[in-house]
C-alpha cells in the first residue's frame, strides 16, 4: 500500500485542531500520522498523560473518533476489554462487524514503567490492537521526571545535575526488545521525521493478525530543552546518530529501516538539547565517551540482529 | 464441568463460589475479566470450564491481575458490553483506583466479592474489611447471608446496576469460606427465567458506535467535576428505590422478597442486634434462644450498605431500648466502625437517642457462634438495666492476653 502525500492532504484529520499541546510538540503530529495511515474505523484509548489532557478538557474534545481515557497505568487492559467486547458482540450477532482497529497512544511513563505489566499481559493474551508508545523519554506531563526510557546522562527534575551526579546514571530500558521478546506479530521503532516509514509501519501493524507495538520517539521541546521549531530536525538527528534506530521485527524477522551513510557523532546529538548541556563540560568527557561506546555497541548489536 | 441443572421444586447443594459461577453462566454476559485469588478462585475456575465447554457465549479474559480485570471490565462496559467479574480481599484492594473509575465513568459492572480480610499479617479468611474499605468508591454494595441469597443477589445485581436511573457498578458480598467453600441449599431458577429477568443490556453510549464518536473519561476540571460527582450522587440516591423495586419484582417471581434491610423478631423487641452478612444466621439462633428465655430479642440485618438506607434502619430501631451494632471490620482511629457510624448517624439525624454499642467481631475468619450473640443480648439487658452504655466499643470473641 503506497502512501501518497496527496491522499493524506485530502483526508479529514481524526484529531481536530485547537488542542492544547505545547508549540513544537511532536505527539499530535505522530497521532495524526498514525490515524491517517489506518483505513477504516478506529477506537482510541489513551492513558493519563500529555496527550490525554491536551485533547480532552471537558466540555471540549479533539477526538473525531471514539476515544476513552481511564487511568495512567492500565490502558492496555482497557483496550483489551474494548477489543474483547467487540469480538463478543460481533460473535453473538449483537452488532455488525465494522472491522474496527483498536489503537492505544501512551507515553513512555505509562508504557515502560507503570504500565509494563498491563501491556505484557495484554499482548501475551493476543488481543488484536496497535499500541503506540509516544516516547518523549521522561514524565513530561508532571514536569520532566525521569522514566526508565530516559537516556543515561540526561537531566530531568528527578535526575538533576548536582555536585556529585551528572543527570541520570543508568542507560534506558530496551523496551522494544522486551516487547519483541513476547513474539507478537509486529514490533517497530519509528520517529516522526520519517513519516512515510512510520505510516508504513502502522499499516503493517494493523494488518498483522494479533498485537502490534510501535515505539515512536517523540521529541519534546520543553523537556529536552530545544527551540520548538527544531522538533523534526531533532527527530532526524536521533536516527542519524543511531541514538534511535528505525527498525522493525516483522513476524520475528528483524529489519533495519534506515542506515545512515555515516553515523553522526553523538556529541552533535548531545549539543542539540539543553538536557545534555552539562555533558559538554570537560569533567564529563569520560561519561560522553562511555555514552558514545554504548550507542556504537547497541547499534552494532542491532545491525547484527538484522543481518 | 457439568452445569447444575434446574429441576422444578428441587433444591440443589452448591458451594457459594459455585453458586456465583452458575449465576454467571445463566446470565451469559458478553465479557468476564477475572483473576484467581483465594477464596474466590473457584468462581473463576468454574466459569472457565463453562467457557471451555461452550456453555456460554462469553469472551473470558484471564487477566494478569485484578487491576487489569477491573480495567478490562471498564473498557468492555464502555464498549457497550455486559461485563462481570469477581474478586476478594487483596484483589479488591488492588482494584481500588479502578473502582472509582468504574463508578465515575458510570459503568454498570457487577462483581461478586468473596469477602476476605486484608494483610498484614497475611490472612485469607473472611471478614468485611475488603468491602468496607471500598464503601466510598461509588459502588452499590449488597451482602448475602446464605447460599440462597448469594444466588438471588448475583441475579439482582445486574438489574440494579443497569437500571437507567442508576447506571452504577454493584458489588455483592459473600463470606469467604463460610459461604464460598461450604455447601448450602439453593433453589435455582431455569436459565431462561434468569435471562429474561436480567434482560439485555442497552448502553446509552458505546465506544463501538462508530457513527457517533463519543469521548469517554475526559479531563474534568474545577468547572465541571463537582457537578459530575453530584450526578453520581443522584444515581446512588435512585438506587435505594431501585434495589427495593428489583427485590420486590424478584419476590413475585420466586417467592423470595428482598428489601434494603431485613428485620427478624424485631417488631416487639427491646434489645436488638444489627448485623451484615453470614453471621446473621447465628444471630437468628441466638434471638430464638433468648426469646425462649423470655427476653425480647430481635435482629436487624442490613442487606444494602451502599447506598445506606437510613430511614429503614432508623425506623426499625427507633423504639429499641439498647442496640448492638456488629462490625466485621475495623476502622482504626475512628469514632466507631463503619456499620456503627452509619447506624448512629441515621438515628441522630432523626432525633433518636438510643443506647448503642459497637462490637468488633470475627476478624480474620474467627468464628462467632450463637452463644456469643446470646452474651451480646445479655450485655444489652445490662445496658437497659443500668442505663449505662459504656464501654461503647467492645470486642466479641477476642482473647485477652
Amino acid at each position: 500500500m503506497t502512501i501518497k502525500l496527496k491522499d493524506i492532504c485530502n483526508q479529514q484529520d481524526r484529531l481536530a485542531p485547537g488542542h492544547r499541546a505545547c508549540t513544537g510538540c511532536s505527539e499530535t503530529t505522530i497521532v495524526r500520522q498514525v490515524l491517517q495511515a489506518i483505513n477504516g474505523p478506529v477506537v482510541v484509548a489513551t492513558p493519563t498523560g500529555c496527550l490525554e489532557i491536551i485533547t480532552s478538557p471537558y466540555p471540549f474534545t479533539s477526538w473525531r473518533v471514539p476515544w476513552i481515557h481511564v487511568a495512567f497505568e492500565s490502558v492496555a487492559s482497557v483496550l483489551a476489554g474494548i477489543e474483547t467486547a467487540n469480538r463478543s458482540l460481533v460473535k453473538q450477532g449483537k452488532i455488525k462487524d465494522q472491522d474496527i482497529h483498536f489503537v492505544a497512544f501512551a507515553g513512555d511513563g505509562a508504557t515502560y514503567d507503570i504500565g509494563l505489566q498491563f501491556i505484557s499481559g495484554a499482548i501475551e493474551r493476543g488481543h488484536k490492537f496497535l499500541y503506540i508508545c509516544l516516547n518523549n523519554e521522561a514524565y513530561m506531563n508532571t514536569g520532566i521526571q525521569r522514566s526508565s526510557a530516559t537516556p543515561q546522562g540526561a537531566w530531568t527534575t528527578t535526575s538533576p545535575v548536582g555536585k556529585v551526579l551528572p543527570g541520570k546514571t543508568q542507560p534506558r530500558k530496551d523496551l522494544t526488545a522486551i516487547i519483541a521478546a513476547h513474539n507478537i506479530p509486529y514490533v517497530a521503532q519509528a520517529a516522526p521525521h520519517a513519516w512515510r516509514d512510520l505510516m508504513t509501519k502502522v499499516q503493517k501493524a494493523v494488518a498483522a493478525d494479533g498485537p502490534s507495538f510501535i515505539n515512536v520517539l517523540s521529541p519534546c521541546p520543553r523537556g529536552w530543552r530545544y527551540e520548538p521549531n527544531e522538533t523534526i530536525a531533532i527527530s532526524r538527528l536521533a536516527a542519524d546518530s543511531c541514538v534511535w534506530p528505525l527498525y522493525e521485527v516483522d513476524h520475528g524477522s528483524c529489519r533495519l529501516n534506515y542506515k545512515p551513510s555515516q553515523r553522526s557523532p553523538l556529541i552533535d546529538w548531545l549539543k542539540s538539547q539543553g538536557r545534555f548541556g552539562h555533558l559538554l563540560r570537560p569533567e564529563n568527557k569520560p561519561l560522553v565517551d562511555e555514552l558514545e561506546n554504548w550507542v556504537a555497541n547497541e547499534w552494532a548489536r542491532l545491525v547484527k540482529r538484522c543481518q | 464441568m457439568q452445569e447444575t441443572q434446574y429441576v422444578k421444586g428441587k433444591f440443589v447443594a452448591l458451594e457459594g463460589d459455585r453458586v456465583v459461577a452458575e449465576v454467571m453462566r445463566q446470565i451469559n454476559p458478553d465479557v468476564v475479566a477475572a483473576y484467581p485469588i483465594t477464596p474466590q478462585t473457584e468462581v473463576v475456575q468454574t466459569f472457565s470450564e463453562f467457557v471451555a465447554d461452550g456453555r456460554v457465549d462469553t469472551e473470558f479474559i484471564a487477566v494478569e491481575s485484578e487491576h487489569a480485570a477491573m480495567s478490562a471490565c471498564i473498557g468492555a462496559s464502555a464498549a457497550g458490553a455486559r461485563a462481570l467479574t469477581a474478586t476478594c480481599g487483596a484483589g479488591l484492594a488492588l482494584m481500588w483506583e479502578m473502582l472509582w473509575c468504574a463508578s465515575g465513568l458510570r459503568c454498570p459492572i457487577a462483581m461478586a466479592v468473596v469477602n476476605r480480610s486484608l494483610s498484614a499479617p497475611l490472612n485469607i479468611l473472611t471478614d468485611q474489611t475488603d468491602m468496607m474499605g471500598a464503601r466510598d468508591t461509588g459502588w452499590i454494595q449488597i451482602y448475602a447471608e446464605n447460599h440462597q441469597e448469594v444466588y438471588d443477589n448475583a441475579i439482582q445485581a445486574v438489574r440494579i446496576a443497569e437500571h437507567p436511573d442508576v447506571v452504577l457498578p454493584v458489588m455483592h458480598g459473600l463470606a469467604g469460606f463460610v459461604l464460598g467453600h461450604t455447601l448450602g441449599r439453593v433453589e435455582m431458577l431455569p436459565d431462561e427465567v434468569v435471562k429474561e429477568f436480567v434482560g439485555s443490556y442497552k448502553p446509552r453510549y458505546s465506544l463501538l458506535d462508530i457513527e457517533h464518536p463519543t469521548t469517554f473519561g475526559a479531563y474534568d476540571h474545577w468547572d465541571y467535576f463537582f457537578e459530575h460527582k453530584r450526578q453520581q450522587w443522584e444515581g446512588m440516591n435512585c438506587a435505594l428505590k431501585v434495589i427495593a423495586e428489583v427485590g420486590e419484582e424478584y419476590g413475585k417471581l420466586t417467592g423470595r422478597h428482598y428489601g434494603l434491610v431485613e428485620p427478624y423478631m424485631l417488631e416487639d423487641a427491646e434489645v436488638a442486634i444489627v448485623i451484615i452478612g453470614s453471621a446473621a444466621g447465628a444471630v437468628r439462633v441466638a434471638a430464638d434462644q433468648m426469646r425462649a428465655q423470655g427476653v425480647k430479642a430481635g435482629m436487624l440485618k442490613i442487606r444494602c450498605f451502599r447506598p445506606f438506607p437510613p430511614s429503614a434502619v432508623a425506623g426499625a430501631l427507633k423504639d429499641k431500648k439498647a442496640i448492638a451494632v456488629m462490625d466485621r471490620s475495623s476502622c482504626f482511629g475512628a469514632e466507631g466502625n463503619p456499620v456503627f457510624i452509619e447506624v448512629c448517624s441515621s438515628l441522630f439525624q432523626r432525633g433518636i437517642r438510643a443506647k448503642v454499642v459497637d462490637y468488633t467481631y470475627g476478624l480474620g475468619g474467627r468464628d462467632t457462634v450463637p452463644g456469643e450473640f446470646c452474651q451480646v443480648y445479655r450485655d444489652l439487658l445490662q445496658v437497659v438495666q443500668t442505663g449505662v452504655a459504656e464501654p461503647v466499643f467492645r470486642y466479641l470473641g477476642l482473647r485477652d492476653f
